[in-house]
């Protein structure tokens, strides 16, 4: 985004003003007319920014424009505008595709992502469920037993994933607390070249 | 009483719209037709039947019909979303692709505990996976627009998708 577009805020109709006072803004520049006080694009297309007019004004048209900034309150238009521009700038440097070409770009880029991701939490849940099956020692007493209960946070996190996952909001797992399992209070450690389990 | 005969060819959607004789050479006929009056009503609404005559005008033709059909994208995101049209849907989708990026990263930092001996995961192209710190921050894009939030944003089921 160029710079600048930040700049001014929405609240600003006697820069209008003061703009026709000193120059007239770059759409009323660009139309040969009198920037007169409350013009509507004054605000948002400051004279040092001629391209920026010019690009809404070949894309849209000024009318749009007006029309557009008219139907909304006064708070937004500064964001209409600036969307406007990268919409009509990106159009112009691909008359085919404009920003729909970016859209499409990123939508397979979170579609790969998502399968990636789905592909490692599985491999995670096979190794979790490998460490459970293979550390699992001979049932003892039943407080022995609760206490080895796995925590199960990679497939509730899988899970999270799996329901969140329709299109909807996605919402990134928890950060994991350690995985307390019995072994970790072993001294011995001998279940640290399996990871310890202690992080997951 | 004139008997009205039935024209040979009816007017695509646009001369219809503009009110006016479609000519065998109409720009817009082959990709606005008569029964899909919606998609050039939208793309008129935000474009202007000028500029997208333009447009078209500028592309080859063999791309036209692309041409066509990512501008009623746009209109129609735009006709939805008055304030920010497409640009929500590219922030949305950018900050979407930054956090699978980092859930990947963890995700797969924490493969890389239970395959310590292995050698370092690489991605498909061969190349480490990024850490965390390497990773593009959020926002960037969105921060330029004042309103934009999370709370405004969170719905892509919205845009449909393209590909």
């Amino acid at each position: 985004m160029p710079d600048g577009f930040c700049v001014y805020s929405p609240c600003t109709e006697k820069m209008a003003s003061s703009s026709s006072y000193n120059s007239p803004c770059a759409a009323c520049k660009f139309l040969r007319r009198k920037c007169m006080p409350g013009c509507i694009f004054a605000p948002y297309f400051p004279p040092e920014e001629p391209q920026k007019f010019a690009n809404v004004h070949k894309i849209f048209g000024a009318s749009n424009v007006t029309k557009l900034l008219n139907e909304l309150p006064p708070h937004q238009r500064e964001d209409a505008v600036n969307s406007l521009a990268y919409e009509a700038e990106a159009r112009v440097r691909d008359p085919v595709y404009g920003c729909v070409g970016a859209i499409s770009f990123l939508q397979r880029q979170v579609q790969r992502l998502q399968k990636e991701l789905d592909a490692a939490n599985s491999d995670l849940i096979h190794y979790a469920c490998s460490e459970i099956t293979t550390a699992l020692p001979a049932p003892p007493g039943p407080s022995s037993i609760q206490s080895m209960a796995p925590r199960q946070r990679p497939i509730d996190h899988y899970d999270r994933i799996g329901m969140g996952n329709e299109g909807g909001y996605y919402e990134a797992p928890a950060i994991p607390t350690p995985y307390n399992l019995p072994w970790n209070d072993n001294p011995s450690g001998e279940n640290n070249a399996a990871g310890g389990g202690s992080n997951m | 009483m004139r008997n009205h005969e039935p024209r040979a060819s009816s007017s695509c959607a646009a001369c219809k719209l503009l009110k006016r004789r479609c000519t065998p050479s109409c720009i817009f006929a082959p990709y606005f037709r008569s029964d899909e009056p919606k998609k050039f009503a939208k793309v008129h609404k935000v474009f202007g039947a000028s500029n997208v005559s333009k447009i078209l005008n500028e592309v080859p033709e063999e791309q036209r019909d692309e041409t066509v059909n990512s501008l009623a994208y746009e209109a129609e995101a735009r006709l939805r979303d008055p304030v920010y049209g497409c640009i929500g849907a590219i922030a949305l989708l950018q900050r979407r692709m930054v956090e699978l990026q980092v859930d990947l990263a963890i995700a797969r930092a924490r493969l890389a505990r239970y395959s310590a001996s292995s050698p370092p995961i690489l991605n498909d192209h061969g190349s480490m996976i990024p850490t965390l710190a390497e990773l593009p921050a959020c926002g960037g894009f969105a921060d330029c627009f004042s309103q934009i939030s999370s709370d405004t944003m969170n719905d892509l089921s919205q845009f449909p998708y393209i590909f």
